[in-house]
C-alpha cells in the first residue's frame, strides 16, 4: 500500500476512531465527581484492617496482590527478552575497547567526574533503600525504588569507563537477583497457602499503625519487588552497553 | 473542565498514532508508541480524582482532611508505567536488530524476505 | 485553584506530546521526551497521586532516556 494510501485510509480510521472516543468519554461521570464504591470503601478500611497509612502500598501489595504478581512476571518476560534479542550473533564477538589498540592505555577518568560519580552513586542506593523500606508509610514501594538502585550502577558507567562497569555489576549477581525476586514472591504467596489460607494473604503478624514494619507481608513484598526491579533494569541496561561499546560485526 | 480532561486523552492517543503511521524512523516511532501510552494512565487517574480530595496516605492529622482520591487508580497506573518502559525497552532492542540486518532504520525500506 | 493548576498541566502534557510526534530526528526527540515526562509528572501530582508521579519521574528521567540514547549511539555506530 502506498504511503498516501495509507495515510488516506488512517484519516478516515482517525475520524472513527475520534467519534467513537467522544461518545465514550462523554459518558463517563464528569470530571471530579463521586467516586466508586470499592475505593471509598478501600479508603475507610485499609488503614484499620492492614495498619498501613498508605492505601495505594496496601492495595498493591495485599489486596490487588495477584494483579502485581502479573505486572512483575512481564516485568520478568521483557527483561528476558531482551536478553535474548541482544546476545552475540554468529558473525560477532565481545571485544573489550582496550583490545582495539594495545599498545596505547586509555586515560584513567578525571577525578572530578570520578568524584561525583561515586557521590551520586552511593546518594542514590541510599535513597533506593529509604524508599523501599517507607513504602508502607508514605508514597513509594518497589517498584520506583527499584529504578533508583539500578540508576546507582548507570551513574557508575557515566563517570568511567566500561571497565569499572563491568567489576561492578557481575552478571551471575543480576540474573540472580531478578529470579530470586520473581520467585520469593511467589515464595510468599505461598506462606499464605501453607497457613490454611488463600494464596498471598497476609498472615505475618501485622504490627502497629505507623511503623516501619508493619502491615503483615507488605513490606516483605516491597522488599522483594524492588531486588527484582533493581536486578531487571540493570540488565537491561547492560545489554544495551554490551552492545554500544563491546560486540562488534566480524569483518567478512 | 471535564472536556479539557477527557479531550487531552483523546488527543494523545490520536497524536500518538500519527505519529506511528506516519513515522520515517523505527526509534521515533517507539517514542510515539510510548506517548499514546500513557494516554491510558492520565485517563485511569482522571477517573479516580475528586474535586477537593487528597492523597490517600492517612498520617494521623489534626484535623480532619475531607475526602481522598481513589487508591485503586493509582494502583493500576503505577505498575503500568514501571512496565511500560521495560516494554519500550524491548522494542528498542528489536530496532537495533533489525538494523543490524537491514541496514536502514526507514519503515518504508524495510521488505519481509531477506534479499 | 487546584483545578487552575490541573488545567495548566493538562495544557502542558498535551502541547509537549504534540511536539514529542512532530520531531523528527531521534535525538532532538530524545530531549523533547523528557520534557514531557515532566509534563506528565506535574499532571499526576496535581491530581494528588504521589506514587504515579514517582514512578513517571524515575523512569521519564533516567530508564527512558538511557535507552533511547544507548540505541541511537549503537545505531550510528554501525552506521560509520
Amino acid at each position: 500500500m502506498s504511503r498516501r494510501a495509507r495515510l488516506a485510509f488512517f484519516a478516515v480510521a482517525a475520524a472513527g476512531l475520534a467519534v467513537t472516543l467522544g461518545v465514550g468519554l462523554a459518558g463517563l461521570p464528569s470530571f471530579g465527581s463521586q467516586l466508586t464504591a470499592y475505593a471509598r470503601l478501600l479508603n475507610e478500611l485499609a488503614s484499620p484492617q492492614r495498619h498501613v497509612t498508605d492505601v495505594v502500598s496496601a492495595i498493591t501489595f495485599d489486596y490487588r496482590g495477584i494483579d502485581t504478581l502479573f505486572e512483575e512476571f512481564i516485568l520478568l518476560a521483557a527483561v528476558a527478552g531482551i536478553s535474548v534479542l541482544l546476545r552475540p550473533l554468529s558473525d560477532e564477538s565481545r571485544q573489550l575497547p582496550e583490545d582495539k589498540a594495545p599498545n596505547r592505555k586509555i586515560p584513567p577518568p578525571s577525578p572530578a567526574v570520578w568524584l561525583l560519580a561515586v557521590l551520586l552513586s552511593s546518594l542514590l542506593t541510599l535513597i533506593g533503600l529509604e524508599t523501599i523500606t517507607h513504602g508502607v508509610l508514605t508514597p513509594g514501594g518497589g517498584f520506583q525504588a527499584g529504578v533508583i538502585l539500578a540508576s546507582a550502577i548507570y551513574v557508575i558507567y557515566l563517570g568511567t569507563n566500561y571497565a569499572t562497569v563491568e567489576r561492578f555489576q557481575p552478571d551471575p549477581l543480576l540474573e540472580a537477583s531478578d529470579g530470586v525476586g520473581a520467585f520469593g514472591y511467589v515464595v510468599i504467596g505461598l506462606l499464605g497457602l501453607l497457613a490454611g489460607d488463600v494464596f498471598l494473604s497476609n498472615v505475618v503478624g501485622l504490627g502497629v499503625t505507623g511503623n516501619l514494619i508493619a502491615g503483615g507481608t507488605i513490606p516483605l513484598l516491597n522488599l522483594v519487588v524492588g531486588v527484582e526491579v533493581a536486578g531487571g533494569f540493570a540488565i537491561l541496561a547492560s545489554e544495551f552497553l554490551d552492545q554500544t561499546a563491546v560486540i562488534r560485526t566480524e569483518r567478512r | 473542565m471535564s472536556v479539557l480532561a477527557y479531550g487531552v486523552v483523546a488527543w494523545l492517543f490520536l497524536v500518538g498514532i500519527y505519529g506511528v503511521v506516519t513515522s520515517r524512523n523505527l526509534i521515533h516511532m517507539v517514542v510515539c508508541l510510548s506517548v499514546a501510552q500513557s494516554a491510558t494512565d492520565v485517563l485511569l487517574l482522571e477517573i479516580g480524582y475528586r474535586t477537593g480530595g487528597h492523597a490517600p496516605v492517612f498520617v494521623s492529622l489534626p484535623t480532619h482532611p475531607g475526602p481522598a482520591v481513589d487508591a485503586v487508580m493509582q494502583a493500576l497506573a503505577l505498575t503500568d508505567v514501571v512496565v511500560g518502559a521495560a516494554v519500550t525497552a524491548l522494542l528498542l532492542a528489536l530496532v537495533v536488530q533489525v538494523h543490524k540486518r537491514a541496514g536502514t532504520l526507514d519503515p518504508d525500506a524495510l521488505k519481509a524476505t531477506r534479499e | 485553584m487546584s483545578e487552575a493548576v490541573i488545567a495548566v498541566a493538562l495544557v502542558w502534557v498535551a502541547a509537549s506530546g504534540t511536539a514529542v510526534v512532530l520531531t523528527r530526528d531521534p535525538l532532538r526527540q530524545a530531549f523533547v521526551a523528557g520534557f514531557f515526562g515532566l509534563g506528565l509528572a506535574f499532571l499526576y501530582l496535581s491530581m494528588q497521586a504521589g506514587d504515579v508521579a514517582l514512578s513517571q519521574i524515575v523512569v521519564g528521567a533516567i530508564a527512558l532516556p538511557l535507552i533511547v540514547l544507548l540505541s541511537l549511539a549503537k545505531v550510528r555506530k554501525g552506521r560509520e
